[in-house]
């Protein structure tokens, strides 16, 4: 048994035994919007919040963590599919489709822009596509900024709002449900709702990561020469991991329109995509469990700064030296810095697995 | 004898350098080819070409009669050919049996909504790849590291996951690029019992190597390049008695 | 004919400025392979660490000409982003040199929205007026041109510095070391180079370049703030790929002419597009480009192949 004993060693704080650890997951996940409804409604607006990055953290992990393409216009994906649902599900243009065409319809468009982003640019470097998807990122947020006239398409910079809701099984998850005499607020329906997209979008990923896809991916990352000279078609498999993350990020901006009931170009600024980034990065590249604890934190960050940095900075220097917006900034660069320089592996190091290993032959 | 592959007159060029002149050569199928001139002579450029890392300057490469794709390494591949690289290019991060299972992708065909919907073909498959992948790292001697990640295995070790990927690919034809480079004389001595091995169970091999004795016990003919042009051709004893090759290796213009 | 020459001007203005930009991208890439992205920040340090000098100075020792205001602006921003070149190459970037590539970049976004953070911190959100100690006004018009000092300033400076960098690079010592470097680190270490003090260098001279371009360009436009080096570093990327990565006249070439195309660009682009797009689309320009130049001619004007030859 000493040869196999090179697999990177579990921090000591993370040994809890797996049999417990999923049960435990699920409780921890259930539970958390009825615990965090006991601190006030705001916080369960947070989680919801934490699951939409977390939704858009795994398609930026699958394109980022797996294949080691580094997209920074990654929010104009989530962007795509938030217009589309505000186009087709709002009084913008008296158009009212139910949340099975919308979705799909976002995550197609996200999925095609990503094919027609990717196409040309794949066979660049790897720091070229990262200024290429900036600065398409930029372009995006400029059209919807701008496509208010000769023709009102976007409605520029003010925005769409008023849009529908997401409407599941005829349950509308933007008013309080009745059960059995309990109210159960939307927020706690949203949660619930974007909890089940996050689970089946982690068991599609894990199993894309198990996969010759995903082998095919961590091998272009590893090694892109090696990778061709074993006969991996890399432009395709890197247009395949572009598509697909740009899938989920299309998904995501879907939801999150419908949450919001509103979109304006302000929310798909490139800080978006930074903070994106700054998720798996801080969680740990390519690792999911890395990923999503990414980015529940750095959800979570502003609302603790608001909540504990500005009381401490009254408390300390009698003033507020610096706000929590200026401090989550602070806080997200350097944290991309040192990660890099420190723990390039993130805060979770988990070594990624790509095969199944249950059954070793005698 | 059946020839598998053949180049003909190949040419590559690197800006005014003359890397390849007219190379024309033909391995046979079953047979250790071996490939050997003094540094610069073109060796690794000649595997560059074949193997479509570099695009063609000029002539063509015939495979079992069809002419390769040139320039296009996947598709090589997809043709019978892997190769292994002079400075070793794993997968660094990956555990050996990652590897090899990466080594299976051309051979395997499943696809975005198979495995998204985990297909029964889909299953079947990676069942089948996980066990085909053990089975070459148990035939190339690292079975019990199948679980090691690559960067922490030994030297030697490395450069048998290496075969061991490039197997995966099911290859008519392996080209090894200096496999013994760097090896003691234990570790040649498996190495050659591999490549004897590997030969026996049908695959053709193409070898540049340094090492004279291992080249001149192993293979079945040489060809010696020198400056980019072919200087001799035939069995090991053959060649070591041309004068050509005496002067390439003994000339005084290198050191060698 | 008149507006021709008109946008033909200040193309070239907005070109120098992204020119002297870019040198510093291109030759950061020639040697290290590495794009910058924190370089656009050293462009808003320079001009708001000029602008601290000369309000400083103004209140301090009033009625200095406006020329020595601007000067001492100058030697006091160049010098202290020269160091903040070195030390973020020291800092950031040197730890990584044998990295897996996604990680100096990485860190480089994170070097860029850390100088912008703290600049925000330092001098506020807002906009600040950058002084006009250069008349900004127009002089009488030449054929119809209106040409102002600052314009000519600008080109002047901008064509002079870049004809010292030429210089430096083909004619110095330090600037055979830099060349051999970007053949070849570890070459050229054996050649007795020393190729960390090569680096440093690249980083000091590309950002006191940068610097040089932040008082220009605040100067031309009137305006300083935090966020002011982003655009213009995106830009002054772009036209470091125009002209081909790593290639110093090529890093001219594209400034100057994605200056004009811009200029160009804006003037027209209504007219182009019947009216569907107006002038607040000038941003896109740029990016357009770099999306063309990268399809059609990765190797830029001037430069060689970029695509993964692998």
């Amino acid at each position: 048994m000493t040869s196999t004993s090179t697999t990177l060693p579990r921090p000591a704080g993370f040994s809890l035994d797996l049999r417990l650890q999923q049960p435990l997951l699920i409780v921890l996940a259930a539970a958390a919007p009825l615990v965090a409804l006991a601190f006030g409604a705001s916080w369960v607006r947070v989680l919801d919040f934490a699951l939409l990055y977390v939704l858009l953290a795994i398609g930026l992990n699958l394109v980022v963590g797996f294949a080691g393409l580094l997209d920074l216009g990654y929010i104009a994906f989530y962007a795509v599919g938030a217009y589309t649902w505000a186009f087709l599900a709002s009084p913008h243009f008296g158009i009212h489709l139910p949340f099975w065409i919308v979705l799909p319809l976002g995550a197609a468009f996200a999925a095609l822009a990503g094919i027609m982003l990717g196409f040309p640019t794949l066979r660049l470097r790897g720091d070229y596509l990262a200024i290429v998807t900036l600065g398409f990122g930029e372009i995006i947020r400029i059209f919807m900024n701008n496509l208010n006239q000769p023709i009102n398409i976007t409605n520029g910079p003010q925005g769409i709002d008023m849009i529908d809701p997401l409407t599941i099984a005829g349950i509308d998850l933007s008013r309080n449900l009745d059960l059995f005499g309990m109210q159960v607020p939307s927020l706690v329906l949203y949660y619930y709702a974007f909890l089940g997209a996050v689970v089946l979008a982690l068991v599609l990923v894990r199993r894309l990561q198990i996969s010759r896809i995903g082998r095919a991916w961590a091998a272009i990352r590893e090694d892109e020469l090696a990778a061709k000279a074993i006969g991996i078609d890399t432009r395709m498999m890197k247009l395949l991991a572009f598509a697909l993350g740009a899938t989920f990020g299309g998904v995501s901006g879907g939801l999150f329109a419908a949450f919001q009931g509103f979109v304006s170009p302000e929310s798909f600024s490139l800080m978006e995509s930074i903070v994106v980034l700054t998720m798996i990065v801080l969680g740990g590249m390519g690792n999911l469990a890395g990923v999503v604890f990414g980015a529940i934190v750095l959800t979570a960050l502003p609302e603790l700064l608001r909540h504990f940095a500005v009381p401490l900075q009254v408390a300390l220097f009698g003033k507020t030296l610096l706000d929590p917006e200026v401090l989550r900034m602070l806080l997200l660069s350097l944290a991309m810095i040192l990660m890099m320089l420190w723990r390039p592996a993130g805060l979770l190091p988990a070594r990624t697995r790509y095969a199944h290993r249950e059954g070793r032959k005698a | 004898m059946i020839t598998l592959l053949e180049s003909r007159t190949v040419n590559k060029r690197f800006g005014g350098l003359q890397a390849l002149t007219d190379v024309s050569l033909k391995i046979h199928r079953g047979e250790v080819y071996g490939l050997i001139g003094p540094n610069g002579a073109g060796k690794t450029t000649f595997f560059n070409v074949l193997t479509g890392a570099y695009p063609i300057d000029g002539g063509e490469f015939v495979m079992n009669g069809a002419e390769l794709p040139a320039g296009k390494p996947h598709r090589i591949v997809a043709h019978g050919i892997a190769r292994t690289f002079q400075n070793i290019r794993l997968f660094r991060d990956l555990t050996a049996l990652e590897n090899v299972m990466a080594g299976h992708h051309i051979r395997t065909s499943a696809g975005v909504w198979g495995i998204l919907a985990q297909s029964r073909a889909a299953r079947e498959e990676e069942r089948l790849v996980t066990e085909r992948a053990l089975e070459i790292l148990d035939y190339v001697g690292i079975g019990r590291h199948a679980d090691t990640v690559a960067r922490n295995l030994s030297y030697g070790d490395q450069r048998r996951l290496e075969i061991a990927r490039a197997l995966a690919t099911e290859p008519q034809l392996l080209a090894l690029d200096e496999p013994a480079a760097g090896m003691n004389a234990t570790e040649t001595a498996g190495l050659r019992a591999l490549i004897e091995t590997i030969r026996a169970d049908g695959v053709t091999v193409l070898l540049i190597e340094h090492d004279v004795k291992l080249i001149m016990g192993l293979c079945d003919r040489v060809a010696v390049l020198d400056f980019g042009k072919k200087i001799a051709e035939g069995t090991p004893a053959e060649v070591q008695r041309d004068p050509g090759v005496i002067r390439a290796y003994l000339g005084d213009h290198r050191a060698h | 004919m008149e507006t021709l020459l008109q946008q033909t001007l200040n193309g070239l203005v907005a070109g120098s400025i992204y020119a002297l930009v870019a040198l510093g991208y291109t030759m950061v890439y020639g040697i290290l392979g590495l794009i910058n992205f924190a370089h656009g920040e050293i462009v808003m340090v320079g001009a708001l660490v000029a602008l601290q000098t000369i309000l400083f100075l103004s209140s301090a020792v009033p009625g200095l000409p406006p020329l020595v205001l601007l000067l001492a602006g100058v030697v006091v921003a160049v010098p202290a982003c020269m160091a903040l070149g070195y030390l973020i190459e020291r800092i950031g970037y040197r730890r990584l040199r044998n990295a897996p590539r996604l990680a100096p970049l990485i860190t480089a976004i994170g070097v860029s929205f850390l100088l912008q953070t703290l600049a925000m911190i330092i001098w506020g959100r807002e906009f600040h007026v950058f002084p006009q100690l250069i008349d900004t006004a127009p002089m009488q018009p030449v054929a119809g041109v209106v040409v102002s000092p600052m314009q000519i300033f600008t080109i002047v400076v901008a064509f002079t510095l870049m004809g010292g960098l030429m210089l430096l690079v083909n004619k110095s010592r330090l600037g055979r070391a830099m060349r051999a470097t970007a053949e070849n680190h570890r070459v050229a270490g054996l050649m007795g180079i020393n190729a960390n003090g090569v680096i440093a260098a690249t980083f000091i001279i590309g950002s006191g370049l940068a610097a040089l371009a932040g008082v220009l360009f605040a100067s031309n436009y009137a305006i300083a703030h935090y966020s002011m080096g982003f655009t213009p570093g995106l830009k002054a990327f772009t036209a470091a790929v125009l002209g081909g990565i790593g290639n110093l006249p090529g890093a001219m070439v594209g400034g100057l002419v994605l200056g004009l195309v811009e200029s160009f660009g804006a003037g027209y682009i209504e007219h182009l597009s019947f009216g569907f797009l107006n002038s607040s689309y000038q941003d896109i320009f740029a990016f357009m480009i770099l999306g063309a130049v990268l399809i059609f001619r990765p190797s830029g004007l001037l430069g060689e192949r970029v695509a993964d030859r692998a």
